[in-house]
């Protein structure tokens, strides 16, 4: 039994690597059922949205966000919930403001992340990370580490930060906002009705989403 | 006669038993190694970006090109490589004599890696990360214990 001891001691190790691995794997993918695709659609007027959930979904939440913004970083978890148990349609724009350093970059970074369909990812990851990178004094390395934890292509990452397309990009979603009234961040529209900026929070917003909702379905 | 015999087994039994201790302990460092790879190699494979916690220096090494090689994780060639330190430590412990020499040339290897990594961290990247600086202390420490073995052994013989 003696000689056989130390193969079975290797094999049951191995296993449970293996097996232990696997466990967390599938424990980390159920933990996020459905990993976020990033949209990017093209809209009739040839415009270019990043859009989550249903295009005929009943509620339309479409934000204006700054990276840099922190009312805007403590909004974007309840939109996430909210997107799920309403499987609302959200829209994204980008709206840098010019008061904060790094939201212009953090916004480039973000639309070159969706040229490599994590637009999402990297929209989670940024706000998320906020705090970090908004003081640093080279925001521009951690977007690369962020690019390089989300195994983007790096090169093309990097490349298309400082592309006119990505600029151009977020100077449309920016004119846009100008366009309909958006001074500041975030506003944000439900079914193009602007909330009212003292009930965007993570209290009230969804409130309103559940009016919205209802206002849409008025029989269910 | 009898007593040099005596004498002859009874440094023979003490030998073994350092040389169990020794790769005993090897093989627990080896599995707390394993762990913590097979952790990161899981993190990477499943595209978390939480592990981070917030610290920028940790994003900055994770998130460098430097995580792989040929496409494979690095952390996931550490799992193996921890794992053959465990097997060959086993054995040994074991009695085995060829596992030892492979246990030596697996430790001796991974220790060169970990200098190349912490080369990268401190010039190339001007970060460290934790994870990365807690699987070095580990291989320092199994290379602690190869370079040790000899005199250990020498000590009792």
């Amino acid at each position: 039994m003696k000689r056989y001891l130390p193969f079975i001691i290797v094999a049951l190790v191995g296993l449970l690597a293996v097996g232990g691995g696997a466990f967390l794997y599938r424990a980390k993918r159920s933990a996020n059922p459905t990993p976020k695709i990033s949209k990017t659609e093209t809209l009739p007027s040839g415009e270019s949205i990043h859009a989550l959930g249903p295009a005929d979904a009943a509620v339309t939440l479409e934000e204006f966000g700054d990276f840099q913004c922190p009312p805007c970083g403590m909004l974007s978890e309840p939109i996430n919930q909210l997107q799920k148990q309403y499987n609302l349609r959200v829209i994204y724009r980008e709206f840098p403001l010019s008061n904060h350093a790094h939201a212009r970059e953090a916004a480039f970074a973000a639309e070159a992340a969706g040229r490599q369909g994590r637009f999402w990812q990297m929209h989670d990851l940024l706000y998320r990370e906020q705090a970090v990178w908004s003081k640093s004094t080279d925001a521009r390395a951690l977007f690369n580490a962020y690019a390089g934890m989300l195994q983007l292509d790096l090169g093309r990452f990097r490349k298309d930060m400082d592309s006119s397309d990505v600029q151009q990009q977020v100077e449309n979603d920016q004119q846009r906002g100008a366009v309909i009234g958006v001074k500041t961040t975030p506003t944000i529209f439900l079914n193009n009705e602007v909330v009212p900026p003292k009930q965007i929070n993570p209290d009230e917003l969804p409130g309103m989403v559940e009016a919205a909702v209802k206002k849409a379905k008025p029989s269910s | 006669m009898k007593s040099r015999e005596d004498q002859s087994r009874r440094s023979a039994m003490g030998r073994s038993r350092i040389q169990t201790i020794f790769y005993s302990a090897a093989a627990l460092i080896s599995l707390v190694g394993l762990a913590e790879a097979t952790y990161l190699t899981v993190v990477f494979l499943s595209g978390e970006t939480a592990v981070c916690g917030g610290s920028p220096d940790c994003f900055q090494v994770l998130g460098s090109s430097y995580t792989k090689i040929g496409g494979i994780p690095v952390s996931g060639l550490g799992a193996l490589a921890y794992f053959s330190a465990f097997a060959f430590a086993t054995f040994a412990g074991f009695g085995y004599g060829h596992a030892r020499r492979f246990f030596a040339w697996t430790v001796i290897a991974m220790f060169g890696m970990t200098l190349w990594l912490l080369f990268v961290q401190a010039f190339r990247l001007h970060a460290f990360c934790r994870y990365c600086l807690f699987s070095a202390a580990l291989v320092f420490l199994l290379t602690g214990l190869l370079v040790a073995r000899p005199v250990a052994e020498t000590e009792k013989s």
